[in-house]
């Protein structure tokens, strides 16, 4: 059974790029526009990984991951983070809010798609 | 210093005794013309209180020298 | 045997004793070795105040009121007593000042006041003239009776004698030379003449011991004691009268005036002044000057009456002026060598007198009277000369030379009218009119330089009227009615009954009223005036003499420079002197010569020091000035650092001033960091802002150019899809570089502006033009609502045209999805354009209302769906009608639409002027 990502990003180009990386790397992919989104989508479906972008409308990524980690069912969820501002701080934080890894944007896809096997070979 | 503010206090007080001995009341008491040894009174008093000031004066000023 | 060629051999001798004391005594003090540094010199010349009214005068005061001679001693050894309280304070003042006379000192208290210095000049001048007639008369007339012997006759008794027979005139001249010779050798910045107080020392042992021997002799030689002579006096007829002091309290009121006033003379006398303050070598001196003063005095006197009664007894009455007892005795006596010691004696008394009374009154009229008039004389260019103490010395030795005529003139006119000492209160009755402002100067700090003018002009006047004017009548220069009826005959207006005032004698009831007004008005006018801040800074240094020493330098505040100011002192001192003063004043503070001096004002504080012992304090400020930059003194710098003398409060205030104003600093400094730490931070946020604006569109460009590249077998229809993605958002992210250049552009002020004169509707139409395709695209309708005629308005039309394609594509981005609708109107106002869009969307939230101006806000960042753009649109349009001087704002309610406004102002002139400037200056 194939491992479910779910894709949480408010730029629908981006969107469109890494479904397709995703799904041709033959995971099951759940898309969320915004944070609340995000959440409601894990609660009705929890997937395996989340691909979290930070600056999300109505919740940041930040705040999502914080509410993922809130809840003891969702422990074993990965978190990768994604985010264009690739300041030290915002990784630190996100790392200390329970995110697995961080990818900051524009991202290599090679590297992108190596990071989300490797998160998701460690369970 | 003090030694000082000391004896310029005694001075005052050496002025004030001068200012009383040579004025009314105390010179009208010796203004009565007698004599004493047979040098007129009045000359006598004020050269006599005039020596006592003076010798006040030399206590005052040299022995808060030493 | 007459004596006539033996009087003038020993006179001649004895005056080129003197004078060759004052020379080794000069000698001496240059060699730094003085003579006079020692308390019983001091003391001995202090016994100038023994004149020959002491010695002859005395005894013809006793013979007419007894023991009433002596109030004029008593008074000076009472003051002895508070010699350690005043006069130390007024020597301690001086040096510290360099005050050289008494016009010097009342001047330099009241703010260095040339006027007062001028009137304390005129007063003491006047008031000691008859005093030197006095000595001119003492001397002449002992002269002749002597010349006389064996005979004793009474001279110019009936007899006129013309002014070139007259010995006195002689004298007068002799003296003057004398006098010149003796004290204005040179000039001194301290002036201070060693030379000249050995030589009045000498004469005041001289006089002493002339008249002691004449006591003796007369006490023990001709009696057989004190007892003996007293005894035998007892028959003379009315004795009983000059052993008592008479029964009516008018007499104790006489006998307490003339206390009192020779306890001020004491100390304002000028030659008293010069001897004991300005000659003063060591104010430790004065400790035995206190009781040896007064010995002096005592020991003179203390034969006044024997000699008196001996007089009395052998003279028959009326024959003999007792004036002249202490020289007619021996006389009569045959004792030839006797009566040439007492001529000596007398001799003694007058020249000790006559020299410094005239040095002090020559330095006083020189430095606070000549000078400062002839200083304000530009025509003569005296502040120009480069040396000035030819001119100086000139001056003083015309002044001595003046002052013994006058004396000369008044012993002519008025002198036979008065005894020696009725001459010699007059005088006294003028210097104690000092006594306010000096006494006042020195212990009370309100007293104000108008205080001490009226006081001063008002006691003077009543002396002239009340004591010197009657004198004159007396000597028969004025009608004696004047005296009698008083002037026009009103009564109350009688000089010697003044108001009606009876009962004092002359001398009291001057005392009284001269006394009364002039303290009256130093005090009335002192309490209701307001002292200058110099006044003030003055009277600080004066009261606290004695808790501030030397702290006068502190109060200059300015500029100068140090050959000027060294120039400036030559010309009065001489170059050489004032050389020697500044190379020592370099030593002294340990640098190798006076060429490595700062211009501080410690410096012009020593110079205005030098200056002033040459031409009085007074003087010596206005001729700093001229060279010196100085800063007006404010009165809080005077109180701050010298209020009430506590240099410790005045120091902790500074303190606190200082840490307050560090505080201050500190404060700024901080709020300064703060808002660079804002700005930085705003920067870093814009940055940041910026580079993930620019990442977002790059991190599509970059996955679907990866996906491309790594799967070449992907079906056209999707290649053809993402390669869309790429350029759409290659063009996105272009689009955002140009925005985010163009409003740094803005905003920094560099941008290019080509202002015209343009009609709006044209570019109005322009927009519409452009933007047709979008509209049609979107289904939205541009409704134009344009007035038939605008006027034109000054304005880019590009930037114009970008503010409403901007407008344009938000309100197609917002308006209602289906049936899209916007209007643009136009409304011309008194002074502007306005311009509306308007559209039919959801409408902005209130609160999003501001932010949207700003960079990389949009509304909506919290709704599900992003709106598209840079985010930079709003705030660039805004900066681009701010810059034509409008207004671009917003209204809007949810679901009521939004309506974006902008003002264009008419008439720009000025703007198109600037744009003009601004297009030549960074114009490509």
């Amino acid at each position: 059974m194939s491992k479910t990502v779910l894709i949480a990003d408010d730029e629908p180009n981006i969107v469109i790029s890494l479904e397709f990386l995703l799904e041709q790397a033959g995971y099951r992919v759940l898309v969320a526009h915004d944070g609340q989104e995000a959440l409601e989508a894990i609660a009705r479906q929890p997937p395996d990984l989340v691909l979290l972008d930070v600056m999300l409308p109505r919740l940041s990524g930040f705040d999502v991951c914080q509410k993922i980690r809130e809840n003891p069912d969702w422990q074993h969820m990965r978190i990768v983070m994604l985010t264009a501002k690739g300041r030290e701080v915002e990784i630190s934080k996100g790392l200390a809010l329970g995110a697995n890894a961080y990818i900051t944007k524009p991202f290599s896809t090679q590297e992108l798609l190596a990071q989300i096997g490797a998160q998701l070979a460690v369970e | 210093m003090a030694n000082r503010t000391l004896r310029a206090q005694r001075l005052v007080a050496v002025f004030m005794l001068g200012c009383l001995l040579f004025s009314y009341p105390l010179l009208a008491l010796f203004d009565s013309g007698g004599e004493v040894f047979g040098i007129p009174l009045l000359f006598a008093y004020l050269f006599g209180a005039w020596a006592l000031l003076i010798v006040a004066m030399i206590l005052v000023v040299e022995r808060s020298n030493r | 045997m007459p004596l006539g060629g033996l009087i003038l051999l020993t006179s001649c001798a004895y005056l080129g004793i003197l004078f060759a004391i004052a020379y080794w005594g000069d000698k001496r003090a240059d060699a730094g070795r003085s003579i006079i540094a020692n308390p019983y010199i001091y003391a001995l010349s202090l016994a100038v105040y023994a004149t020959s009214w002491t010695f002859y005068g005395s005894v013809g005061r006793a013979a007419a009121s007894g023991v009433g001679f002596l109030p004029i001693y008593l008074g000076p050894t009472l003051m002895a007593a508070l010699f350690w309280l005043v006069l130390r304070k007024m020597i301690r003042i001086s040096k510290a000042n360099r005050i050289t006379s008494i016009a010097d000192f009342i001047a330099a208290r009241y703010g260095k006041s040339a006027l007062l210095g001028g009137l304390v000049t005129l007063i003491a001048v006047v008031g000691v003239i008859p005093y030197i007639a006095l000595q001119l008369k003492a001397v002449s007339s002992s002269f002749l009776i002597l010349w006389q012997y064996p005979t004793i006759q009474m001279p110019n008794q009936g007899e006129a004698l013309g002014p070139l027979q007259d010995t006195a005139l002689y004298v007068a001249l002799l003296l003057a030379i004398f006098t010149i010779l003796f004290g204005t050798r040179h000039l001194d910045a301290t002036e201070r003449h060693e030379g000249m107080v050995a030589a009045i020392a000498f004469e005041s042992l001289v006089k002493l011991l002339a008249f002691l021997a004449v006591g003796l002799y007369v006490t023990f030689g001709l009696y057989h004691g004190f007892a003996d002579l007293f005894e035998q006096a007892a028959r003379l007829p009315d004795v009983d009268q000059l052993l008592t002091l008479g029964g009516p309290a008018g007499t104790y009121g006489s006998w307490g005036s003339l206390i009192f006033l020779s306890m001020l003379s004491i100390l304002f006398l000028p030659r008293q002044f010069q001897i004991s303050v300005v000659e003063n070598v060591n104010e430790n001196h004065l400790a035995k000057a206190i009781w040896l003063f007064p010995l002096y005095l005592l020991a003179i006197n203390i034969f006044v009456l024997p000699i008196t009664f001996a007089g009395l007894m052998h003279f028959p009455a009326g024959t003999v002026d007792a004036d002249t007892f202490v020289l007619t005795l021996p006389m009569a006596l045959r004792q030839e060598w006797l009566a040439l010691l007492v001529f000596i004696g007398g001799l003694s008394a007058a020249t000790g007198m006559v020299i410094v009374e005239t040095i002090a009154l020559s330095t006083m009229i020189c430095n606070d009277l000549a000078m400062p008039l002839l200083l304000r004389w530009k025509a003569l260019g005296l502040a120009q000369r480069t040396d000035l103490s030819g001119l100086l010395l000139g001056i003083r030795r015309g002044a001595i030379l003046l002052l013994m005529l006058l004396g000369y003139v008044y012993y002519r006119a008025a002198g036979e009218a008065y005894a020696l000492v009725s001459i010699g209160l007059v005088s006294f009755a003028a210097v104690a009119q000092f006594a306010p402002a000096m006494l006042g100067g020195m212990y009370w700090k309100q007293g104000t330089r108008a205080g001490a003018l009226s006081g001063l002009s008002l006691g003077f006047l009543l002396w002239l009227y009340t004591l010197l004017l009657p004198a004159f009548a007396k000597s028969g220069w004025l009608p004696l009615s004047f005296i009698e009826q008083g002037p026009l005959a009103i009564a109350w207006l009688k000089p010697l009954a003044l108001f009606g005032l009876a009962g004092l004698d002359e001398i009291g009831h001057s005392l009284f009223w001269s006394l009364l007004a002039n303290l009256g008005a130093y005090v009335g006018v002192s309490l209701f005036g307001r002292q200058s801040s110099r006044e003030h800074a003055q009277a600080l240094l004066f009261v606290d003499a004695f808790k501030v020493a030397g702290r006068g330098s502190s109060l200059w505040r300015g500029s100068a420079s140090v050959t000027e100011v060294i120039a400036l002192v030559g010309r009065f001192l001489g170059p050489a002197r004032a050389g020697e003063a500044f190379a020592g004043y370099a030593a002294q503070r340990g640098l190798a010569s006076s060429a490595e001096l700062v211009p501080d004002a410690d410096l012009v504080h020593f110079a205005e020091q030098q200056l002033a012992g040459a031409i009085g304090a007074a003087s010596a400020r206005v001729m700093l000035a001229s060279v010196v930059q100085e800063e007006p003194l404010g009165m809080d710098e005077v109180l701050g650092i010298l209020d009430e003398a506590s240099q410790v409060i005045a120091y902790s205030r500074r303190l606190e001033q200082q840490s307050h104003e560090l505080e201050t600093a500190t404060g700024e400094l901080r709020a300064a960091n703060a808002r660079l730490q804002e700005l930085d931070r705003l920067k870093d946020d814009f940055i940041s802002t910026v580079t993930h604006e620019l990442r977002t569109p790059l991190t599509s460009i970059r996955a679907f150019s990866e996906i491309l590249n790594d799967n070449p077998e992907l079906d056209p229809a999707q290649r053809a899809r993402f390669v869309a993605i790429i350029v759409k958002e290659s063009e996105r992210l272009t689009r955002m570089i140009n925005q985010v250049l163009d409003l740094a552009k803005l905003e920094s002020g560099r941008a290019e502006w080509h202002t015209t004169a343009l009609d709006l509707k044209e570019v109005i139409e322009d927009a519409q033009a452009t933007t047709s395709q979008l509209l049609q695209e979107q289904g939205v309708e541009l409704r134009l609502e344009l007035p038939a005629q605008i006027p034109p308005v000054l304005a880019d039309r590009d930037r114009l045209l970008q503010v409403l394609l901007n407008l344009i594509s938000n309100a197609v981005k917002f308006c209602d999805r289906e049936a899209g609708r916007i209007g643009i109107a136009v409304q011309v106002l008194p002074e502007a354009l306005r311009v509306d869009v308007r559209d039919n969307g959801a409408g902005i939230d209130p609160a999003d209302q501001q932010t949207i101006f700003e960079k990389f806000r949009q509304a909506g960042d919290n709704l599900t769906e992003k709106p598209q753009g840079t985010g930079l649109g709003l705030p660039i349009s805004r900066q681009i009608i701010e810059h034509f001087g409008g207004r671009l704002w917003v209204q809007s309610a949810r679901g009521q639409g939004a309506t974006f406004s902008f003002t264009l102002p008419l008439g720009q002139a000025n703007a198109a002027a600037t744009d003009a400037g601004r297009e030549t200056e960074y114009g490509v």
